[in-house]
């Protein structure tokens, strides 16, 4: 392969860099009135390595280290088209509350880019510096407001944490390095072929899987969710509910099936614990919650492990269901963050439950899409949310995990338990008062999530399903 | 000479006294020099503001600074109760040491190098990287205000000067392929026009980087205009304010081991080191020797001039203020000399030689 | 013994006590000068192992840079470490159990390569090329085979750097800056006011 061939392979990568460099430079040197013009460049930018990346020819390129499959396609362009909403929304957001500035569309692209790496990594270097290109992004973004202590402290506590989980990552490949003697996936699955898995491979691969589990924040590796997704700006949290967490999902499938497909039986449970755990975690740990923002955190935990259930199928329906739930799961949760930024009262963020009281008659459009939304978080069909389930369900019964579908049932039961406290605290309870106008451009992004749960999310369901269905054979798993 | 005799330097115990034979020698050179250069030093000063300088003891004052020497040497030694004994005593000879661990790659003439290694740029560079570590640590070992404030002026400047150095010396390596500072002096051979300030067409960015250079390498040393870690009108001596005696001494050599050093870089970089400044066919004819001596004269010239340039620089110009300084490292010579290693890369891949 | 066993055993040695040091030492100050012992005593076991230009960088970054700005850091702290070791018996029990798991752990990895030895299927390291002086060997696959990492790594700093600005830069209002190339452009015309007065009568402004 020739370095033209290369650099065409990775061609989305490539077009993301130069235009952030771009767009930096303008931005540097305008200051930060040029925010506008750098957000619709940064968007355009997104949207054209969205159109590369559907057009990608498939093969390997750089010694290895970059993929680029039906995976890793669905993926960059899933990925790439939920940024720009985030760009979107959060440039808006960050203009209301006095903080704009044109390096947030760049952080925001950076962390993309970081994103699409993860998704193509075909190396134990490439999957780390892609991880830690997307989590410094996000450190910085999640700490945006530097006068706001809580954002402050948001900031701090995922770098301090994230670093720490970088460093069980290291640990592990250095670990898998040493004993498998590559840090190439395809070499790695050959030499623990025949199921001579050594100690020191698995050790590593559970440090490995350890370091992405907090990056997806799956129990019990968790912990730092709450915190952050509370204190960071609503926006920013929006974003990096979503992307990151179909990055590092596509992440740790493309690892566990390409780099260790041969040790299934091993992965698989640590797999099935920490699916597990996290819904467990996720849906008690939200009961005791009355801040939306840290409510959303524990459902975003819950719905991980709902995730890793379909993960650990370990087979290509299980794949497939992880792709499929993770886009609907982005949507959705697109949408919720993108209400919790259009609502306020006073001049202040409504975030805690009992602001939410009366919505329904103060705001009876916003009440309705927080409603679809709850609804199709629960699972109820025909929101999206319930074919989302159902795919990880299917999955898990198809491949004998009974044990894990029946929690996956448990946990829903659970968490519904507090999505029917926000719509009844919406609906049935008296206002305290009237609500600020809702800005345009978040109420636009939340009633057009709300649409795609329910009516929209059939027709794209049809097209969906056969998209992951192709990508999730790329993982090479029967 | 015999075959036993031979034999004998070839066992680790001949090699490693010839090794010892060799440092010795250079340190002592060094040393020896240093005293004069001092002397030179303070003259050109007193020249500049036409006073007559040090001229008591010995003829024209040729002998001061080993009367200070003994000066130092002979007083107590005064360590601050509240200090950190250990580290106090520590930092001087840190300076001392790294300021002559730096001469181990020099070549000075053809062959004349106690370690020939291929990294020798890289080599010089770390060293002189390192030596803030004796500032920075005499001056918190010191426990008192004015020596902290002055290390961590010091610290904020070498780190920022460092950088354009570096970038300065990458444009070198390009030029001449290699960071063996033999290799880079052999490439320069042939007269003042292939000196790398000099050679066409390069001289449009390697001059200006030359200067660069000189500049950096004042704020590098802390000398004069830039020698706000011992300004003494704002911090009294910076860092040296609590230390006297043979650690003042140690200090005070380091500094200008260090200042000899960046001009015997300057030389090396782009003045040719030991070239002669014109084509030399006739040294064909002479022993190897007698070429060696030749070129150390035409090193020691070299040295000797920037020194004064050194020196000069002392004399005339004023102290910058903190914020200049930092602007001109960072705001100036940061991205020139960044250009600067983009046009000499172009240049070695698009120009003729490529 | 050789001089090259003495001189690794010389290194190894202090390259460990200072790393033992890092940790057990009182003063922070300490600590970090006994982490750059570390570092330095490393890159001379690098030189040993024949990697001089891995060992120069080392030097030139770790120690000329890092650990000078870390230095810098830690002298400028003000800590309390009464304060600091208040929790130290609470947390001991937990502290001790994780690095109880990962010793043991350990001495597994050790066990199973005392018994089948570390290296896997493919792990025979690539020949070393000869006379190439190790910079150039290692430029030669850092820009070909490695070119991809190389590049994404220099995004990373990047975005540290972007980071480091959006975190910390502000503009206040108010302050007064000096523009240089005002003041280089400022003649006697716009400098100066030059004013006959006549005697007794003063100047009224």
């Amino acid at each position: 392969m020739t370095f033209q061939d290369a650099l065409l392979l990775a061609r989305p990568e490539v077009f993301l860099a130069a235009s952030t460099l771009v767009l930096l430079v303008w931005g540097a040197f305008r200051g930060d009135k040029a925010m506008g013009e750098v957000s619709i460049g940064a968007s355009l930018a997104l949207f054209v390595a969205a159109g590369f990346a559907a057009v990608s020819p498939e093969g390997t390129a750089f010694a290895g280290g970059f993929i680029a499959d039906g995976a890793s396609i669905f993926g960059k362009v899933a990925i790439y088209l939920i940024s720009p909403v985030a760009i979107y929304l959060g440039d808006r957001w960050l203009v209301r509350v006095g903080n704009g500035r044109f390096e947030f569309p760049i952080l925001i692209l950076l962390a993309a880019l970081g994103m699409g790496m993860m998704v193509s990594a075909g190396d134990l270097i490439s999957l780390y510096i892609g991880v830690e290109l997307q989590s410094l992004a996000l450190y910085v973004l999640a700490a945006f407001r530097r006068d706001d202590p809580k954002a402050s402290e948001a900031g701090l506590k995922y770098f301090v944490l994230g670093a720490l989980s970088s460093g069980l990552l290291l640990y592990g490949a250095s670990l898998i390095y040493g004993f498998a003697g590559s840090t190439h996936f395809d070499l790695i699955a050959k030499s623990i072929e025949g199921g001579a898995t050594g100690t020191g491979v698995l050790f590593g691969l559970v440090f490995l899987i350890c370091g992405l589990a907090f990056k997806v924040s799956a129990a019990p590796f968790h912990m730092w969710t709450p915190d952050v997704y509370e204190g960071a700006p609503t926006p920013v949290v929006g974003f990096f509910a979503a992307a990151p967490k179909l990055a590092a999902m596509l992440l740790l499938a493309r690892v566990l099936s390409e780099g260790f497909g041969t040790a299934l039986e091993q992965w698989r449970q640590i797999i099935v614990v920490t699916a597990f755990l996290s819904v467990a975690v996720g849906a008690f740990g939200g009961l005791a919650q009355s801040n939306i923002k840290r409510l959303l955190a524990y459902s975003s935990i819950a719905n991980i492990g709902y995730a890793l259930i379909g993960l650990s199928a370990g087979s290509a329906e299980g794949m497939e269901a992880v792709l499929v739930f993770m886009v609907l799961y982005m949507i959705d949760v697109t949408g919720f963050f993108a209400c919790l930024g259009a609502l306020s009262r006073n001049g202040k963020p409504m975030e805690q439950l009992s602001d939410f009281a009366g919505l329904a008659r103060v705001r009876p459009g916003m009440a309705l899409a927080l409603t679809a939304l709850s609804f199709s978080v629960m699972g109820l069909p025909p929101f999206s949310g319930f074919w989302a389930k159902m795919f990880v369900f299917k999955a898990a019964i198809a491949s004998g995990q009974w044990p894990l579908a029946v929690v996956l049932l448990l946990g829903s039961v659970v968490a519904a338990f507090y999505y029917l406290r926000l719509i009844k605290t919406m609906w049935f309870d008296a206002a305290p008062g009237q609500t600020d106008k809702e800005p345009l451009d978040a109420k636009g992004v939340a009633i057009a999530s709300a649409l795609f749960c329910f009516p929209v999310v059939l027709p794209a369901l049809a097209l969906l399903e056969p998209l992951a269905k192709t990508a999730a054979l790329a993982f090479g798993l029967k | 000479m015999t075959s036993t005799a031979l034999d004998f330097w070839a066992t680790p115990l001949g090699w490693t006294l010839i090794t010892v034979g060799q440092i010795l020698l250079v340190v002592i050179g060094v040393l020896l020099s240093l005293a004069f250069l001092l002397l030179a030093d303070r003259k050109i000063w007193a020249g500049v503001q036409m006073r007559k300088g040090p001229n008591v003891v010995g003829p024209f004052g040729l002998f001061q600074s080993f009367a200070d020497f003994f000066k130092f040497v002979l007083k107590e030694i005064v360590i601050p109760s509240g200090a950190d004994k250990v580290v106090f005593i520590a930092a001087p000879l840190i300076s001392f040491i790294l300021a002559f661990g730096a001469w181990a790659v020099i070549p000075f003439a053809p062959g004349w190098v106690v370690s020939n290694i291929n990294v020798g740029v890289l080599y010089l560079f770390a060293i002189s990287s390192l030596g803030v570590y004796g500032i920075i640590m005499g001056g918190w070992a010191s426990n008192s205000k004015y020596p902290f404030l002055g290390s961590l002026r010091s610290a904020a400047q070498m780190v920022s000067y460092e950088v354009s150095l570096g970038f300065i010396i990458i444009t070198v390596i390009l030029l001449s392929g290699s960071m063996n500072l033999q290799t880079i002096v052999e490439h320069q051979a042939g007269g003042f026009w292939n000196w790398h300030a000099f050679a066409l067409p390069t001289i449009i960015v390697m001059f200006p980087m030359m200067v660069i250079f000189f500049i950096s390498a004042l704020a590098e040393t802390n000398r004069p205009p830039f020698d706000l870690p011992e300004a003494e009108s704002e911090l009294v001596a910076g860092y040296q304010v609590e230390y006297s005696s043979t650690p003042y001494l140690l200090f005070m050599i380091g500094e200008y081991s260090n200042i000899v050093l960046m001009c015997a870089m300057i030389s090396l970089l782009f003045f040719g080191g030991w070239q002669a400044p014109f084509p030399t066919p006739f040294l064909e004819a002479w022993s190897p020797t007698a070429v060696s001596l030749f070129g150390f004269l035409w090193f020691a010239i070299k040295i000797v001039f920037w020194f004064f340039m050194f020196a000069m620089a002392k004399a005339i110009v004023p102290r910058y203020r903190y914020d200049q300084l930092m602007r001109l490292g960072w705001k100036v010579f940061l991205p020139v000399s960044l250009v600067a290693v983009m046009l000499i890369a172009a240049w070695r891949v698009f120009g003729p030689q490529a | 013994m050789d001089l090259q066993a003495i001189a690794f055993y010389l290194l190894a040695a202090v390259t460990v006590i200072s790393g033992f040091l890092v940790i057990t030492a009182r003063n922070p100050v300490h600590s970090v000068l006994f982490l750059i012992m570390a570092f330095f005593t490393a890159a001379g076991l690098f030189v040993m192992l024949g990697a001089e230009f891995l060992a120069m960088l080392l030097i030139v970054v770790y120690v000329g840079a890092v650990a000078v700005l870390f230095l810098f850091v830690v002298m400028m702290l003000d800590v309390d470490f009464t304060q600091l070791r208040e929790g130290f018996a609470r947390y001991l029990p937990i502290g001790m159990a994780v690095g109880g798991v990962l010793a043991v752990e350990m001495v597994m990895v050790a066990v199973t390569v005392a018994a089948n030895g570390a290296a896997g299927k493919n792990a025979a390291p690539a020949a070393p090329v000869a006379d190439l002086p190790n910079a150039e060997a290692i430029g030669r696959v850092l820009y070909t085979d490695y070119i991809y990492f190389f590049q994404a790594a220099g995004l990373v700093l990047l975005v540290a750097m972007i980071g480091a600005i959006v975190l910390t830069l502000r503009r206040r209002p108010g302050v007064r800056r000096q523009n240089i190339g005002d003041q280089v452009a400022r003649t006697p015309a716009s400098g100066m006011k030059i004013v006959q007065i006549k005697s007794g009568e003063g100047l009224s402004e």
